[in-house]
């Protein structure tokens, strides 16, 4: 029991936690067709990432924000500059940007010294759910005992935070959201900046790639800002139902991913340990295999 | 960088560091030269993201190869079961991608992004479980995530090599049918060209230079390699032919600068540092290029001012 709340608990937490916040805001990405944008942010933010951990010497979480967000705006204004004034494709813009940063990103992991001890490039792409651990538990009442729960790790803080920021603002702009995001025109007959809703959906994929970069990796945020919205569009035309839906998928794939993770092997009898971030990511692609295979909506057309 | 390092850097890119050092380079440059070639039709028909998550949907098949190879008796870094690995869940990958983008409601970026994601933790999955695999050689496969010369056989860098050149080869052949169905399919398709064939021709080459570059490359940026050198060539020229080409010695002087500086720098992944270099020479091409450089067009806006 006291290993479940040290070890397991922590991981399943910061593995759903994660799930939960890529998800919500993946939705609004599947609808606009800015699916890749998840793949590109987990890319681009590596380096400023790298970079403000060295220039800070912590991995406090405003720190992290911040070289993120440094990195995300440079290389938007990037792409601007490839796109605008040099006039390249879009989509060669975006690749050949998105790679450029992620190979700086790997490269001052490894010249920093900092690769091995506090990031570790395998890590970023493999995922580590399982290093979120928390030692100071004793036994359930530690579930009530402010220290211990003070030491929980910092990853599950900066997931909340994240989760909370972009749940508040999915709320509070819903109606906004979904016109943006099935009817650009109209939205601005009646007075909605497309543009500006835009900028507030990539910036909350930002913060939710942000905080669940350095606690799952890249893998399993790419996989969560897709795979839960695709299944739940697959299902249902509402938004408000999709949105609940994919949270739902996000939901059982992180416990059904991480469960499969820890008994898998055990079942099969083999002293074996599987990747968490791996068995979430694929549980939450069978779900959405399942959908495309049987579910309702599946057909043609793709407009709405 | 010091002194001290130029040298060896100098001596190296002067192909004067040792047998296997040589070796490697020139297979990396050939392989940069195939990516440069096909990197053009695939970005001008529009396959570059699909490219990327074909490169990640290799993982598994990567993963599948070492542990054939381990269950047959070989060794499991057996560069065929590797590569036949790869291969297979590459193909599998752009099928699903093409059913899900054709087949379902949902959009071909959420193909892309939803297959290059699940293959991709799959393949992360198995390679959890080689890692417990008490047969050795599994370090190994880290290199094909992020590339790296150290360790490269002389067999590989053949292999490389004459794969390169036979993409060329296909290239050169298919030509003017590659050119005209990427600038105006719909005039080709009423012409009676095998439109699609070609595409899964362009498809195919694609996904052999992926396979063959992970070695070098790795698979998580071997793509760039396909979008930046084409994406430099187009400064230079207009002319369809003459791209390609500026866009192979790009590739290649990318794969074999990056490789000779990892080479001296053991701990620098070569994959991070030939798409570092390839995306330095696309600036200068955007400042510099002789046909639509930022310079070249603001020298003959002024030219044209002057001239009314």
């Amino acid at each position: 029991m006291i290993s479940f709340l040290q070890i397991d608990l922590p991981a399943l937490l910061v593995g759903t936690l994660a799930a939960l916040v890529c998800a919500l805001i993946g939705n609004f990405l599947v609808l606009t067709r800015q699916s890749m944008l998840g793949d590109a942010m987990g890319h681009v933010v590596l380096p400023g990432i790298v970079i403000a951990f060295v220039l800070a010497g912590t991995t406090a979480t405003w720190v992290m924000l911040a070289g993120a967000f440094a990195a995300a705006l440079f290389s938007a204004l990037l792409v601007e500059f490839l796109r605008r004034t040099a006039r390249i494709e879009a989509s060669a813009a975006l690749g050949s940007v998105f790679t450029a940063m992620f190979a700086l990103g790997v490269l001052l992991l490894e010249q920093s010294g900092v690769a091995r001890t506090t990031f570790d490039v395998h890590h970023i792409l493999y995922g580590n759910v399982e290093t979120a651990i928390w030692p100071a538990a004793t036994g359930f009442s530690s579930l009530f005992d402010a220290t211990a729960l003070a030491s929980l790790p910092p990853q599950l803080g900066r997931l909340v935070f994240g989760l909370a920021v972009v749940a508040l603002i999915v709320v509070l702009l819903f109606k906004e959201l979904r016109i943006v995001s099935f009817d650009p025109d109209f939205a601005r007959t009646v007075g909605i900046p497309p543009q500006l809703i835009g900028v507030v959906v990539v910036s909350l994929a930002a913060l939710a790639a942000v905080v669940s970069l350095s606690a799952v990796g890249v893998i399993l945020l790419v996989a969560m800002m897709v795979c839960p919205p695709a299944t739940a569009r697959m299902l249902t035309d509402d938004l408000k139902t999709q949105v609940w839906l994919s949270l739902l998928f996000a939901l059982a794939s992180g416990v059904l991913g991480y469960a499969a993770a820890v008994l898998l092997p055990l079942a099969f009898g083999y002293e074996i340990s599987l990747g968490a971030a791996g068995t979430i990511a694929v549980i939450a692609g069978l779900f959405q295999l399942f959908a495309m295979l049987f579910g309702p909506k599946r057909g043609l057309p793709k407009t709405v | 960088m010091a002194m001290a390092e130029l040298h060896p850097l100098l001596k190296v890119l002067l192909l004067q560091a040792g047998y296997n050092t040589i070796v490697v380079m020139l297979g990396a440059a050939a392989l940069g030269a195939a990516t440069g070639i096909v990197g053009v039709f695939a970005l001008l028909r529009r396959r570059a993201l699909v490219a990327d998550a074909v490169a990640h949907a290799t993982l598994p098949g990567v993963a599948l190869g070492f542990i054939a190879a381990v269950a047959l008796g070989f060794s499991g870094r057996n560069l065929s079961f590797l590569l036949a690995g790869a291969a297979l869940t590459a193909v599998l990958a752009t099928l699903s991608i093409q059913w899900i983008a054709n087949r379902t409601r949902l959009t071909e970026d959420t193909a892309i992004a939803s297959v290059l994601a699940t293959f991709f933790a799959l393949g992360i999955v198995l390679l959890t479980v080689i890692q417990t695999l008490k047969t050795g050689g599994q370090a190994g496969l880290d290199i094909y995530l992020l590339g790296a010369t150290a360790g490269m056989l002389r067999e590989e860098a053949i292999l490389l090599a004459l794969f390169s050149l036979l993409a060329a080869a296909i290239v050169a052949l298919l030509f003017k049918e590659l050119t005209l169905i990427s600038f105006d399919a719909d005039y080709a398709r009423a012409h009676g060209f095998p439109v699609r064939l070609l595409d899964l021709a362009i498809l195919g080459l694609v996904l052999v230079v992926i396979v063959i570059g992970l070695r070098i490359v790795g698979l998580v940026l071997i793509v760039a390699l396909l979008i930046t050198p084409p994406a430099a060539a187009r400064f230079w020229t207009d002319h369809t032919g003459r791209m390609t080409i500026v866009s192979a010695a790009i590739g290649a002087f990318s794969a074999y600068f990056g490789a000779a500086i990892s080479a001296i720098r053991p701990d620098t992944p070569t994959g991070a540092v030939i798409v570092l270099v390839a995306f330095a020479l696309l600036l200068v091409s955007v400042f510099f290029g002789a046909a639509r450089g930022i310079v070249v067009r603001a020298i003959g806006a002024r030219r044209l001012r002057g001239a009314s």
